[in-house]
């Protein structure tokens, strides 16, 4: 009866040895321990390496340039401004390869967001571990919370659109983001943000916390002599009708 | 008293389902549902959902507390941050009004009591704990089924702690 059984590894004390075998691609790492047996709590003081983030983070944005063959397949594929096609076939070259790259950028971000959600909630102290109700409560949880999380400081500015058509678009100012430090972009690709990764995780928090929306990155200096900050960032929030509506449905009871 | 506990997720899709029993006041740890009324329990959970969605607007506190009742089966919810729902439906061995008399102040045999929501408080945030855990593997994406044995028998401990 042994010998037909297939070799187990010497984990005997662990339980569930049925369900083990059935699944032969689970495997344990030999000092035993898994992701549930890791703190979550970290100190304040452990951070990561500018440098190695910064060239993760360049390859990032390569690899998310790279393979953009021709706008036919990104209209099929993603929703894809048809004036864009209109313009000389150089032009629609250079805006495919720039909406792929935000859109990849922002993609990847998202999953980040949506678990950091809970991480930096299951942080804080008990009392005030509560879930966002509403939108202002849940900005002021990522220009806060989120944002000393990634970048040790706060977002420099949180603004409403003054716009009364607008109503739903809400923008967080960065003067200077962290991931774009090391990142120059080509004239030709000027309107190029690489910090719609930042964007996509703001959008993977906002998301997850039942506040579906979009969130695009857009520079705003002028690339001026002399700026105070060149590289300044506006995060573009726009929220979807549902969630205004139910903002002033929830504000009136 | 008997339990079952389900973890739902944004989808209103189940991600994760367990069964125990009380291993308070000598139980023995194995949940005894009536066969009759077994397949009942995820209904009984899959209906609460509704309520859930108007309950959890109402104040951000994740632990929703006991929030619907079906004859003897009651349905404590946690929700998480991030649209997860947890849900305890515990059943009382008798039904409650018989054991009242006694003044017991066992959990048991008191679904509503301060103990025992603070008893499912306390194994909700360490149901949590490992829920974060969970969802910080950097292979696991939103709304993806928990198959994880290790994840199970956290579940398990936490049920036997306190419950």
């Amino acid at each position: 009866m042994a010998s037909s059984q297939p070799v187990k590894p010497p984990l005997a004390s662990q339980p569930s040895q049925v369900q083990r075998r059935s699944q032969p691609g689970l495997r344990y790492p030999s000092s035993g321990k898994t992701i549930y047996h890791r703190p979550l709590n970290r100190s304040r003081t452990q951070e990561l390496s500018q440098a190695s983030f910064a060239y993760l983070f360049g390859e990032m944005v390569s690899y998310a340039q790279k393979r953009v063959t021709g706008i036919q397949d990104l209209e099929k594929r993603y929703e894809f401004p048809p004036s864009a096609t209109t313009e000389s076939n150089l032009q629609s070259m250079i805006y495919a390869k720039l909406f792929l790259s935000t859109y990849r950028l922002n993609v990847q971000g998202h999953p980040i967001g949506l678990k950091l959600l809970d991480l930096l909630l299951y942080r804080e102290p008990p009392r005030t571990q509560t879930r966002p109700l509403n939108i202002i409560a849940l900005l002021q949880f990522i220009t806060t919370v989120l944002w000393r999380h990634l970048f040790s400081r706060p977002a420099d500015a949180l603004e409403k659109s003054s716009n009364p058509e607008t109503p739903e678009e809400y923008m967080i100012s960065d003067n200077e983001p962290l991931v774009n430090q090391y990142i120059s972009v080509p004239k030709e690709m000027s309107q190029l943000n690489c910090a719609a990764f930042v964007a996509g995780i703001v959008e993977g928090v906002c998301d997850g916390a039942g506040f579906p929306a979009k969130v695009t990155a857009h520079s705003v200096g002028k690339g001026e002599e002399g700026e105070l900050w060149p590289g300044k960032t506006v995060f573009l929030i726009k929220f979807q009708p549902e969630v205004v509506e139910r903002e002033a449905y929830l504000g009136r009871s | 008293m008997s339990y079952y506990f389900a973890i739902i997720g944004t989808q209103d899709n189940p991600l994760f389902e367990y069964e125990f029993g009380s291993s308070k006041q000598g139980g023995d740890g194995v949940a005894r549902f009536p066969e009759q009324a077994r397949h009942m329990n995820q209904f009984i959970v899959h209906s609460s959902l509704d309520i859930v969605e108007e309950v959890q607007w109402a104040s951000g506190q994740m632990y929703l507390k006991c929030i619907d009742r079906f004859y003897n089966n009651y349905v404590s919810c946690f929700m998480t941050g991030g649209n997860v729902k947890f849900f305890l439906l515990h059943a009382p061995s008798q039904p409650a009004s018989s054991t009242a008399t006694r003044a017991s102040t066992s959990i048991a045999a008191n679904p509503t009591a301060p103990q025992t929501e603070e008893a499912i408080k306390q194994f909700f945030n360490e149901i949590y704990e490992n829920w974060v855990k969970t969802i910080m593997n950097p292979f696991y994406q939103v709304n993806m089924e928990v198959k994880s044995p290790v994840f199970r028998s956290r579940v398990a401990a936490a049920g036997k702690k306190y419950l």
